[in-house]
């Protein structure tokens, strides 16, 4: 099925989208299509813009050019209409301190006029679904947080949202939170709500996303599945490390395909078929009489693919501060 | 529903909200209700004595009582300011913890947000406001208003408060943090001291004296002061204390929403 943009099958159409703050351009004409009941993710590094495309297209506010439809409605001139469809949890969880989870929930329900009756049985629905009953009553200043990230997403679907935003959902929380977190945004797509998320983490696009847009310096670099995307990159390698100078020479004869590595002693042999050229390189190895001391099979991970599209490490394990020696000065 | 209804609506449930945040937060009103009930009681009894020397009410009574009568419309008004810093810190609260956000994602009537907050801080200042009255009347203050005296004192007092309000939550809007929109409308409390509030404009030095004569406190003082007691109204006050509220309350709500619709919290 493919989305043409602005067509029925779109959510999300972003066209040209463009905003600087002072000299230091955060958006460099991007343009992006989600298809509607899809999980697309906006992959890239602190400061790459990715916070600043979810606020212009959750109304937030207007960028310096260019566009962004939700579900067919422009969201500057039909902000009103937008705000009715989406969802929004961003980056900073936006809860009510002094007030207990229920509250904050019974509070988003009266702001969407669910009326009360249907406002507090929303809350109870929610509260048991995202396990917060136990702590319903109790301010919420007194959660963990991965509890306060549970309730802010849980206020944001409060109204059953066409479109939900994430703006890095379980960025800062620990792994078994960020986990449970997970659970609940991959159990949220069995309804069909479309869901634009953001990340630093290579893995949570990878585990959440049918689609992923890799954002760099407000440039959309490349878009596809996860499978896309590792494809662009390299095929996969059987590795074949040697414990002497001799095998690992008599194997580079053997096999003229391989890339050899001569510090480590090792072959790395490209193949799109690991399995028969595992059975074959082995048995082509063993009847010439050569010791294999490793085989490793090395598949792209989406670690190689975002150093190979951004020519920066990973993001996820540079998460403090991403400014390239070219970038303006100030740039954060 | 039409656009309005959900104005009223949504304007409504805010109110609920930041009600519910006051009664969640004593701590706050608490100390915002602590100043003026201090000066008060700082003005009246340790300087009172000599401050009253020289007065003689209308009804014949003089010295610390005579000041008692005197001082009571300027607590009042530090009343308003000390509770208009509890607006800025409220609304503070809202933008750092990104909850503003959260309603400008959200298909909520354009100034519902603010006008919640509006009324909530209203209806706090009147609070206060009887609060430290009951205290000046414990000291032996005896209002002589009239029932039109009455409604016109508190005709005055709300309508300055919402325009105090207004700047507060403007300025609560623009401040970078709780601790600045703390700080920045406390100009606010020291405005009755360079007024007719504590002392007569005739025993000021030159410059503070024109500045008291010429500042937006002085005319609701000298409102209040006439409605409560027994000394005429000033029509210039009257007309002084309506053109400065609505003078200082709509500028400070356009610049208030222009601010929350432009003012996104990325951080």
């Amino acid at each position: 099925m493919t989305h043409r943009p602005g067509a029925a099958g779109a959510d999300i159409v972003i066209r040209g989208l463009t905003k600087s703050y002072g000299a230091h351009r955060v958006l460099d004409g991007i343009d992006l299509t989600v298809p509607a009941g899809s999980v697309t993710a906006l992959l890239g590094p602190n400061g790459s813009g990715k916070t600043t495309t979810v606020s212009i297209a959750s109304t937030l506010f207007p960028a310096d050019a260019g566009s962004v439809t939700i579900a067919g409605h422009d969201t500057v001139r039909d902000a009103r209409k937008v705000r009715s469809l989406i969802g929004v949890t961003g980056q900073s969880v936006a809860i009510d301190d002094l007030f207990t989870g229920r509250e904050n929930l019974r509070l988003m329900g009266d702001l969407r006029h669910l009326g009360r009756g249907e406002s507090r049985r929303r809350a109870d629905e929610l509260l048991e679904r995202f396990d917060l009953v136990g702590a319903a009553d109790r301010p919420v200043s007194t959660y963990s947080g991965g509890m306060r990230r549970r309730l802010d997403l849980a206020m944001t679907l409060v109204s059953t949202p066409r479109v939900i935003f994430l703006d890095e959902p379980t960025t800062g929380l620990d792994p078994r939170s960020r986990r449970v977190l997970w659970d609940i945004i991959g159990g949220l797509t069995a309804s069909g709500v479309t869901i634009f998320l953001t990340t630093q983490y290579l893995e949570e696009a990878d585990q959440l996303a049918d689609r992923i847009a890799v954002l760099d310096h407000g440039h959309i670099v490349a878009e596809g599945t996860a499978q896309d995307l590792k494809r662009r990159v390299h095929e996969s390698e059987i590795r074949l490390s040697f414990d002497d100078d001799e095998s690992f020479d008599a194997a580079r004869t053997l096999l003229p395909s391989a890339r050899p590595v001569a510090d480590a002693r090792r072959l790395d042999l490209p193949t799109d078929d690991t399995v028969t050229a595992m059975r074959t390189t082995l048995n082509l190895l063993d009847a010439a009489s050569i010791d294999v001391a490793d085989v490793e099979v090395h598949t792209p991970t989406l670690d190689d693919v975002f150093f190979a599209l951004t020519g920066s490490a990973s993001a996820g394990a540079d998460a403090t501060g991403y400014v390239d020696a070219d970038d303006e000065s100030g740039a954060a | 529903m039409p656009t309005l209804a959900y104005a009223v609506t949504d304007s409504r449930i805010m109110l609920r909200r930041n009600l519910r945040r006051l009664v969640k937060y004593p701590m706050l009103t608490v100390m915002l209700l602590g100043l003026p009930v201090v000066f008060l009681l700082l003005f009246v009894f340790v300087f009172g004595g000599q401050l009253g020397a020289g007065m003689t009410t209308a009804s014949g009574i003089t010295g610390r009582e005579a000041y008692l009568d005197y001082v009571v419309p300027g607590i009042i008004l530090v009343t308003v300011a000390s509770a208009v810093q509890g607006s800025a810190i409220v609304v503070a609260m809202d933008m750092t913890s990104g909850i503003i956000n959260r309603f400008r994602t959200m298909d909520i009537g354009r100034s519902s947000v603010l006008v919640g907050h509006v009324l909530a801080s209203l209806i706090q200042a009147l609070i206060s406001i009887a609060i430290v009255l009951l205290v000046a009347v414990a000291l032996g203050y005896r209002p002589t208003a009239n029932p039109l005296g009455w409604l016109g004192a508190l005709g005055v007092t709300v309508m300055f408060s919402i325009a105090l309000i207004w700047l507060a939550i403007y300025l609560g809007l623009a401040a970078d943090s709780v601790e600045t929109a703390s700080n920045s409308p406390m100009f606010l409390t020291i405005m009755p001291f360079l007024s007719t509030g504590f002392v007569p404009a005739d025993s000021l030095p030159v410059g503070v004296r024109q500045f008291a004569e010429h500042q937006p406190f002085t005319p609701v003082i000298e409102v209040l002061r006439g409605t409560l007691g027994d000394t005429p109204v000033p029509a210039g006050s009257v007309i002084a204390s309506i053109a400065w509220s609505v003078g200082i309350g709509g500028v400070s709500y356009l610049l208030a929403l222009r601010t929350y619709e432009r003012r996104a919290i990325t951080a």
